[in-house]
């Protein structure tokens, strides 16, 4: 059934379950999405996403809208929300996008660009975490991590076995990479996951740059005009 | 009363360095030297990166030639997974375009934008004229020409790399890209804004045009000023010719002589580094030489000092005149750098000119995987840059952790004759005067630019080094200082 909202005013028509990011898509309003996957049912972590659904501020990859209701995206103080919250992802890693190989093809580094988060306004944190570089085909940089939990969600092996897993609490959360059960992926199951990754903190080991500047997923649409024709991953 | 003179340029991406001379009580030199800033950071903070992103993060260490870094970086890992120098000719052709492209450009940049106000001037000319703006007032259209040249090898680099500026080209075991048959048209005939091969082949003579005027015009001066002896290394071929992108390390002596010659994996068993309390700056030096006699000159002069031939006709032309202009001995002469220089810019487009019409840059064979069994976990990787012979050295660990790196950059190689050319200038130009003088202060920053250190090429390019010239008596008092820039 389909359900009549406002998005910054312009009335737009959904399909009833649509989130608030679907209507925003619809209206041709751009709401950055970070641990959001097309293919995934959503999983909220980042908040990325910030947005007003009826005066008050939600998550707008998983909030539903109703009939009659209104979306607020443009306005100034969720854009500034949207562009520190990007502020503390970089504040609390250490992201090394010169020499990162997931540049021009990183969901952060597009998303901190689209929000204009160019400099975070926050202290960094310089946290340090180990890698964990030990895995045959895996490179985990827990240094690029942004703790989304897609690789925890969403990465199974055949048998439906987590091959990541989160421990620790608080600012000591960090991924795990279980190397018994990464052992048993398909190289195109490794493939899939270093490409799930939304930043650089699951490469493929030995394999750098495979993409010139300039056919990278990022050069070749931005991740604004992919948002706006549906594609979120 | 002695005094001590500190000319302190202040630089804003390559580290500073600053110069400070000592006169002795009858105002003669008693010691000059050149403090340098060096690039120890990037080698810890590389540390735990995967190895495959050391040569694109490297690379940042310097605006110019980072080319020449992210290719050392390259011939590193080509080492480090056990590819060695067996890339594909794709590959390797790809590399030295980019490589030889950016000696052109930066060449370009170095001779015209630091070298040549002084030429066109006089070195004793205010700096206020003295700089690039002045040399657009003077001659607008070389300065359009130079402009043009620069950027049909900066744009080389764009297609190649993606960016202007610290893009990526080289893998490990070879390349991610070669050049199309359309990107090649557009370099070979020209379009808006690019100029064609041919223009691109005149106007990379414009140098020795400038030079052999300004040569004509000041012979006693530019041959005179701060001679400076010193064995010369650079890479050579298996003929014993010049070979910007691999060879064989080879150093000669006063008459071209080889002293010595090694791989260039060897150059750690044949150099030593000495280290002194008031530089960060270490001097490397050939071990069977000693300190005293043993340090190196690199970069242009050097070079064309090592080899016998250019591959290319013109630029081999010129370099026969040049080695004929020294009766076939090794050149000292330190304004003779920016004759080296614009020969070498030359012959970097016409050695572009070639590859651009060689197939192989269309090969689509671009890496080659040697399996894992091959993993080595060290690497060396040599190439001549802009301004001399770079080094990267890497070491991993066997997931792959970058453990150590070491770069020894062409500055490090010229400490000592950097040092030696201060001092000769210091002792032509100060000796014996009670005052010191713009000129005599311009004369010093000459002497540096002929080596274009990292320490003056992010400031001269925008007209002028800032400089602050302090004296001190012997009890390390101020008492007198002069501000410029
Ligand atoms: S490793 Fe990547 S996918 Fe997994 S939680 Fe961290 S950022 Fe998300």
């Amino acid at each position: 059934m389909s359900i009549t909202v406002t998005v910054d005013g312009v009335p737009v028509t959904v399909e009833e379950g649509a989130t608030v990011a679907d209507a925003a898509t619809a209206a041709g309003a751009y709401v950055p999405t970070l641990c959001f996957h097309e293919d995934h049912p959503a999983l909220g972590t980042c908040r990325v996403c910030a947005a007003r659904l009826d005066g008050r501020v939600v998550a707008a990859c998983s909030a539903e809208v109703h009939d009659g209701a209104e979306v607020e995206v443009a306005a100034d103080d969720l854009a500034t929300m949207r562009r520190q919250v990007v502020g503390l992802l970089f504040a609390e890693g250490n992201h090394v996008c010169p020499s990162c190989e997931k540049s021009g093809r990183c969901d952060l580094q597009a998303v901190a660009a689209e929000t204009g988060m160019l400099t975070s306004e926050f202290p960094y944190r310089y946290p340090g975490r180990e890698t964990d570089p030990g895995d045959a085909r895996i490179w985990l940089a827990r240094d690029r991590c942004i703790l989304c939990q897609r690789c925890v969600d969403l990465v199974r092996d055949d048998e439906g076995r987590p091959v990541f897993t989160l421990t620790g609490r608080g600012p000591d959360t960090r991924v795990e990479l279980d190397h018994a059960t990464a052992a048993g992926l398909s190289d195109e199951q490794v493939a899939a996951a270093v490409d799930l990754c939304p930043v650089g903190a699951i490469l493929r080991k030995g394999v750098g740059y495979d993409e010139p500047i300039g056919a990278r997923r990022f050069d070749v649409a931005s991740v604004r005009e992919r948002a706006l024709r549906g594609e979120r991953r | 009363m002695s005094r001590r003179i500190v000319i302190d340029p202040v630089t804003r991406i390559e580290g500073h360095g600053k110069v400070v001379v000592t006169l002795d009580e009858d105002h003669r030199v008693a010691d000059a030297r050149l403090h340098v800033v060096e690039f120890r950071g990037y080698e810890r903070f590389v540390q735990g990166h995967p190895y495959w992103e050391a040569p694109v993060l490297l690379q940042r260490v310097c605006g110019i030639c980072f080319v020449s870094h992210h290719l050392a970086g390259a011939k590193a890992l080509d080492d480090m997974v056990g590819v060695g120098r067996a890339i594909t000719p794709t590959a390797e052709k790809v590399r030295r375009l980019g490589h030889y492209a950016q000696m052109l450009q930066s060449h370009t940049a170095a001779f015209f934008l630091l070298s040549a106000p002084e030429m066109l001037f006089g070195v004793d000319a205010p700096p206020e004229v003295r700089n690039v703006v002045g040399l657009v007032e003077a001659d607008r259209a070389l300065v359009t020409r130079v402009v043009l040249l620069r950027k049909w090898g900066q744009e080389i680099l764009q297609t190649l790399y993606g960016k202007r500026m610290h893009g990526i080209n080289s893998v490990p075991g070879g390349v991610q890209k070669g050049l199309t048959v359309a990107e090649r048209d557009r370099f070979l005939r020209g379009e808006d804004g690019v100029p064609s091969m041919d223009a691109v082949l005149d106007q990379a003579q414009d140098a020795l045009r400038l030079f052999a005027d300004f040569h004509e015009r000041h012979r006693a001066m530019v041959d005179a000023f701060a001679p400076v002896p010193m064995l010369n290394m650079g890479l050579v071929d298996a003929a014993g010719d010049a070979d910007y992108y691999d060879g064989r390390l080879r150093v000669v002596g006063p008459a071209r002589e080889v002293v010595a010659e090694m791989d260039d994996h060897d150059y750690l068993d044949h150099f030593s580094e000495a280290v002194e309390d008031w530089s960060y700056l270490k001097f490397p030096f050939l071990k069977a030489f000693g300190r005293e006699q043993g340090s190196v000159r690199v970069g242009s002069l050097a070079r064309l000092n090592v080899t016998r031939h250019l591959s290319t006709p013109l630029a081999d032309a010129e370099l026969q005149r040049f080695h004929a202009y020294s009766d076939g001995m090794a050149n000292a002469r330190t304004l003779h750098g920016n004759w080296a220089r614009a020969i070498e810019l030359l012959h970097a487009a016409e050695v572009v000119r070639d590859l651009l019409h060689d197939p192989d840059l269309q090969g689509t064979d671009l890496v080659v995987d040697p399996g894992p069994d091959a993993w080595t976990g060290e690497g060396i990787g040599v190439v001549e840059a802009p301004r001399g012979t770079l080094i990267h050295h890497y070491r991993a660990d066997d997931d792959g952790a970058i453990t150590f790196a070491n770069l020894i950059v062409a500055t490090t190689q010229n400490n000592e004759v950097l040092n030696r050319t201060v001092r000769a200038v210091a002792e032509q130009e100060l000796s014996g005067r009670s005052e010191i003088t713009e000129g005599m202060m311009n004369a010093i920053e000459v002497g540096i630019r002929a080596y274009d250190p990292c320490l003056s090429c992010a400031t001269h390019a925008l007209g002028q080094m800032p400089l602050v010239v302090s004296v001190y008596d012997a009890a390390g008092g101020l008492v007198d200082e002069r501000v410029r820039g």
